[in-house]
């Protein structure tokens, strides 16, 4: 039965349009053209929370990160003109990572469309290459339909952010709402059926191979696929290793969970791309970050290629047998086909490469004994001391390679980052949304001094909310990332990347957030189980090294196989 | 890769800003689009787009993917000048006088196979529907005279097989 409710404004109708779809939280900013709707909000805050961030792009990262941690749509609100243009940074991200946002602009008044009116700009234009759909609401009419659509778009198939933007006019208007969710838009396949031809073809390329190596994305994670993809893993025996978004769906600790690929990634699966006989790519893009150079990317293997999305079929690397459909639904449907396998030979093959990279680097940087701090240890630590059930939401740069290679994760959803877009700024107000989609879990923010400082505005919303987010800033003085190319392949010019920062205690202090600078080893252990200890929202500065290097490391351009360990 | 010359056909809903959406995967890859034609299609309320490229298959096979991918588009297709049956379209202005003056413009015409589509007093219009190189020869032989104003339109194409969205359209029907 289509919700019916008489004569309402179309500001009230958007509310009943989220509360249809299920939304109890949103994150946004109020201004001009989204008055309307905020006035409606005031008379919905049982039922609809409202986190009011310091900043719209606090506002989309939060939503991204509520997203990221539940599985949910992430739903963010703004005003026009600059109100909608701070999102664009986080919908951006949202797009690349496959995140489901509905992003709510208001806009001017239809009649002043197009007259460069106070605050107006051309989202839809500005928003088309980094949404998976946009549309400009100018009537009440329009917003039942309409806003289905987005939430269906959003979250169905590969999901990704979609940004509706509506005129003042039509959040004025009344009309008679009806309500009924969309199922089907006729020129949307979101979700393809495995074709039987396929999955015969990839079974039977698995069942023969004799070095297979599977590398998963998060493509396993947002179909829920992680026990049927365990399933797979165990009944072939066949080494798996993950992209930085794929991280989770299988535990860190898992005998055939053989690391992380890419350009911080492993050693062991980065080099035996090239050696495997089979690359099974499950629910991942191949982005040039896990590639390396192309023209040397798994030449001797055949591929295939599991995803939802046909653009991504040979996109990249070309795919001798695609799974075009939904990671689970495919891997449900191969199970069967497949022969129990053993592959100990093969096995320890990545197992002798990992012996090289833990004695060469692993063990040096997880339990150093002198020295300055290391961020792995710091890393380490919080394993220990979260037993490695915490969600680690992380910014982007050194921080978070180090984060992705050394925190070990036992639970599903627990490594939320911007990894696509590498967005500066994203761990604070992602790791907000996080915590506020799952209060029941731990939640650290693993951050740089950087990244910190490119969002600290959020520590606003956490004094206004009180949210329990832990918050760790890895102080290294530079933008390490940036300083380690410089130092690797600038004759260490370090232009720019030396930072003089603030004290983040005395911030910390400024919104009333328990804090603790640690400097030394022997304060370290306690200083985290303090953290962990205190209820609500912590900040943990923890300096570590000015110099560290992030190895292993595949130079830009280089192939795979010529992984640096030093 | 060698490239060539690609037709792409585009079965999409009428919306607007879709033109700019698709627009934006060229100019991400830096290809130019030689051609754009917008216009209805056999299906009553479906747009087709019709966009030559001068590519490599690897690429227009990506951009037809990525297009395909558009949430109003409802089919997307590439072909090769082999695989379908194309025209363009060229209007050349040119003064009158020259009708008289230069007796040859009027078997230039009668060759061409070119209409005149009006005449008046100052000038005189020609239409010439045909391959490129039909309107580039057409152009060739009456610029010496001079011509006042030239244009040509878009390529539109229709593939030697069929692009089936009917039976498409009809599978989203039953879903509903």
């Amino acid at each position: 039965m289509a919700k019916q409710i008489n004569n309402i404004s179309g500001a009230e109708a958007i509310i009943h349009c989220l509360l249809e779809e299920g939304v109890d939280m949103l994150f946004g900013y109020p201004g001009g053209a989204i008055m309307p709707f905020y006035d409606e909000l005031y008379k919905f805050q049982k039922e609809l929370h409202h986190v009011l961030t310091r900043h719209e792009q606090g506002a989309a990262h939060a939503a991204q990160g509520y997203a990221r941690v539940n599985g949910r749509v992430g739903v963010c609100v703004a005003t026009s003109g600059p109100g909608a243009t701070n999102l664009v940074t986080g919908i951006a991200d949202a797009q690349i990572d496959s995140t489901p946002l509905v992003c709510i602009t208001g806009q001017v008044t239809r009649e002043l469309l197009g007259s460069d009116a106070f605050q107006e700009t051309d989202i839809v234009g500005i928003s088309t290459p980094v949404t998976k759909w946009n549309y400009q609401i100018t009537r009440a009419e329009e917003i039942p339909e309409i806003m289905a659509k987005a939430f269906y778009i959003a979250r169905s198939g590969r999901p990704g952010p979609v940004l509706i933007d509506i005129t003042k006019n039509a959040q004025f208007d009344k009309f008679d709402f009806s309500y009924e969710p969309c199922k089907v838009v006729r020129s949307y396949t979101p979700k393809p059926v495995a074709s039987e031809e396929s999955l015969q073809a990839a079974a039977k390329l698995i069942n023969e191979s004799k070095k297979p190596m599977i590398v998963f994305g998060q493509g396993v994670v947002i179909s829920e696929a992680e026990e049927v993809f365990q399933q797979m893993v165990e009944k072939t025996n066949i080494p798996a290793a993950w992209t930085i978004l794929g991280k989770s769906a299988l535990h860190t600790n898992h005998p055939l969970n053989v690391g992380m690929v890419g350009m911080h990634g492993n050693y062991a699966p980065n080099l035996l791309t090239n050696e495997c006989d089979l690359l099974i790519a499950v629910g991942m893009r191949f982005d040039d970050r896990v590639t390396g150079d192309l023209k040397t990317y798994a030449k001797q293997a055949k591929v295939i290629h599991f995803d939802i999305d046909k653009a991504e079929i040979n996109k990249n690397v070309y795919a001798d047998v695609a799974v075009l459909g939904d990671a689970k639904e495919s891997i449900e449907a191969l199970l069967p086909l497949l022969n129990e396998a053993n592959h100990e030979d093969w096995m320890n093959v990545f197992k002798s490469k990992k012996a090289i990279e833990q004695s060469q680097i692993i063990d040096h940087v997880i339990q150093p004994t002198e020295g300055p701090l290391t961020m792995a240890e710091v890393i380490h630590k919080i394993n220990i001391a979260t037993n490695n059930e915490a969600v680690m939401v992380t910014d982007v740069g050194q921080h978070q390679m180090m984060t992705c290679r050394y925190a070990e994760s036992t639970t599903k959803r627990s490594n939320i980052t911007s990894g696509g877009l590498g967005t500066m700024g994203f761990g604070l107000p992602a790791s907000i949304g996080a915590k506020l989609g799952a209060e029941e879990r731990e939640v650290i923010s693993i951050m740089g001094d950087g990244g910190f400082q490119m969002n600290l505005q959020e520590l606003g919303t956490i004094f206004q909310t009180k949210v329990g987010v832990k918050i760790v800033i890895l102080n290294n003085e530079h933008l390490g990332m940036v300083r380690q190319w410089q130092e690797l392949f600038f004759d260490r010019r370090y232009a720019s990347t030396v930072m003089d920062n603030p004290d983040f205690v005395k911030i910390a202090h400024g919104f009333d957030i328990p804090s603790k600078c640690v400097k030394e080893r022997s304060e370290l252990e306690s200083s985290i189980q303090e953290m962990l200890d205190t209820k609500g929202p912590y900040l943990l500065e923890v300096k570590v090294t000015k110099e560290e290097n992030v190895f292993p490391m595949i130079p830009s351009g280089c192939s795979v196989s010529d992984i640096r360990l030093s | 890769m060698e490239k060539k010359w690609y037709t792409i056909s585009v079965y999409s809903e009428n919306h607007v800003g879709l033109l700019n959406r698709i627009s934006g995967i060229f100019l991400k890859r830096h290809i130019n689009i030689e051609s754009l034609n917008v216009s209805a299609s056999e299906i009553p309320s479906v747009s087709k787009f019709t966009i030559v490229v001068f590519t490599t298959q690897k690429w227009v096979e990506n951009i037809v993917g990525q297009i395909e991918k558009q949430i109003e588009v409802i089919k997307a297709f590439a072909h090769t000048d082999d695989e379908i049956i194309y025209q363009e379209t060229a209007l050349f202005k040119v003064a009158s006088h020259l009708l008289f003056d230069e007796r040859q413009i009027q078997n230039i015409i009668k060759e061409s196979n070119s209409q005149i589509v009006t005449v008046s007093r100052d000038y005189f219009v020609i239409a010439k529907a045909g391959r490129r190189h039909e309107v580039d020869e057409l152009h060739d032989l009456l610029a010496p005279f001079g011509i006042l104003q030239f244009v040509r339109s878009g390529r539109i194409a229709v593939s030697k097989e069929a692009m089936p969205i009917t039976e498409l359209l009809k599978k989203y029907e039953d879903l509903n």
